[in-house]
């Protein structure tokens, strides 16, 4: 193992051999070690911190439904909040889900869950099919040979995205860049630093504009109706968090569970021929992907996790990806099965902090990945596996491009 | 069979209602769960516990009917 591969977080950290899988130290970390093992966390240029790897199933929705361990690796509430021109202000921006606990979360949460719910999700349905479809003409036109990632994976979610912000498509340039800015090296690169104040400029932006013209987005309905019990860098706080949230993740899915697909042709004919088999095919990649698998939480008290004690004070990180391949949760879980049976992985996390937009993002996986497939039957890729480069020091596992023909 | 929720834990997530659309439903202005029969037939069991089982914050309890 390289330096630099022995400096990347134990608790996202992959087999070098298969791309998806959790590297032998955070398997090992899981099914064999004794104690919790202590790791770095980075969370941004001024900010490391010693936490536990909670690697465990088990260990890991307790950790997560637990209300005694608290969200904050780099937030403290009774802390001021940190002018934009500093590097963190990011994790002490107010409004930002995950830098909130309790009754106040629940407050904050409860604003944006109604328009996340199955029902209202489902009615942005036909809008996503004409997105998906619009885009699959693109991706014909520009190859083939043609980037998945750029032409296809992160244009779908950005527009729906940009649908929900009421923003123009045209300005996703402004908050693409950025954002990848922002998950490089998690945070703590200068680019990711002018990256963060560029942003919230552009975010308070939007914000301005829909206090002005609510309009039917998304947050133009937030500011209709509870603008009034919401100061202007809550909602800048809640808009950051939609768009850090919405487009990354979901374009990842996309673009690495295509990956994963075309490693397994019979299961890729399965996801395209069958519509039976599209909603257990996404939960499957969902899974097995883990895109977004370390979690971090601090002990308010003193709590037993499985047979470990964490002191009050202490902070943890959880790994989803560990957990959502526990041997305890499924059996085989390195095998990819698209038809498998409900499983509840930890994907979307676990607890009050569990992804508000999940259900808009297995909406838009299902819409997508079986239109690319049928769209293009042939489809393969452009160049050997071997070629393929990872974004892997990021809080969200990417492909840095997918070159495909068909 | 019985079906139990919390509406205490819930967080909204809408597994339920993907899973077991004649049982849960949505609050409109909060996405909290709303329970449309709390004895549903027999037939509904599976999809019962399979909303149960998926939904990510333990708000859903089956009474009455031994696990399989």
């Amino acid at each position: 193992m390289s330096d630099q591969e022995a400096a990347l977080l134990l608790t996202d950290r992959r087999d070098l051999r298969c791309p998806f899988a959790p590297a032998a130290e955070l398997s090992a970390a899981r099914d064999t070690a004794d104690d919790l093992p202590t790791v770095q966390v980075v969370a941004g240029p001024d900010f490391t911190s010693e936490a536990l790897a909670i690697t465990r199933y088990a260990d890991a929705r307790q950790v997560l439904g637990d209300q005694r361990f608290r969200v904050g690796v780099a937030f403290d509430p009774d802390q001021p909040r940190p002018q934009a021109s500093q590097p963190s202000f990011l994790l002490n921006q107010p409004g930002f889900l995950l830098n909130h606990n309790g009754p106040e979360h629940a407050r904050l949460r409860r604003m944006l869950t109604g328009a996340f719910s199955v029902k209202r999700v489902q009615q942005l349905g036909p809008q996503i099919e004409q997105i998906v479809a619009g885009q699959l003409d693109e991706l014909a036109e520009a190859g083939p040979v043609a980037d998945l990632v750029a032409d296809f994976a992160l244009a779908v979610p950005s527009q729906v995205i940009c649908a929900l912000l009421g923003v123009p498509y045209a300005e996703r340039a402004e908050f693409q860049k950025r954002t990848e800015d922002i998950l490089e090296g998690r945070g703590s690169t200068p680019q990711a630093v002018d990256a963060v104040t560029d942003f919230h400029a552009y975010v308070a932006g939007i914000v301005a504009a829909r206090r002005a013209d609510p309009g039917e987005s998304l947050l133009g309905s937030l500011v209709r109706e509870h603008g009034h019990e919401l100061s202007d860098a809550e909602l800048i706080g809640m808009s950051i968090l939609l768009l850090v949230a919405g487009h990354e993740t979901t374009s990842n899915v996309i673009a690495l569970g295509t990956l994963a697909l075309l490693q397994e042709p019979e299961q890729l004919a399965l996801v395209r021929d069958d519509d039976g088999v599209t909603d257990t095919g996404v939960e499957e990649l969902l899974r097995l992907l883990s895109v977004a698998s370390t979690v971090p939480r601090e002990a308010v008290e003193d709590v037993t996790v499985g047979e470990h004690r964490v002191k009050a004070g202490q902070r943890v990180v959880v790994s989803l990806l560990a957990a959502n391949w526990d041997p305890h949760l499924i059996g085989d879980a390195s095998a990819l099965d698209v038809r498998r049976g409900p499983v509840p992985h930890m994907t979307f996390g676990y607890g009050v902090h569990q992804c508000l937009g999940q259900q808009l993002a297995r909406l838009e996986l299902r819409i997508a990945l079986p239109a690319l497939l049928r769209r293009f039957p042939g489809l393969r890729l452009a160049v050997p596996e071997t070629d393929l480069r990872f974004r892997v020091n990021s809080p969200v596992y990417a492909l840095r491009a997918l070159p495909i023909t068909w | 069979m019985n079906v139990i929720t919390d509406e205490k834990r819930c967080v909204g997530s809408g597994q339920c209602v993907l899973a077991a659309p004649y049982i849960f439903h949505q609050r409109d202005s909060d996405g909290i769960v709303v329970l449309l029969q709390d004895t549903p037939p027999e037939s509904q069991l599976a999809k019962a516990r399979e909303a149960a089982i998926l939904c990510p914050s333990a708000a859903i309890r089956i009474q009455g009917s031994p696990a399989p």
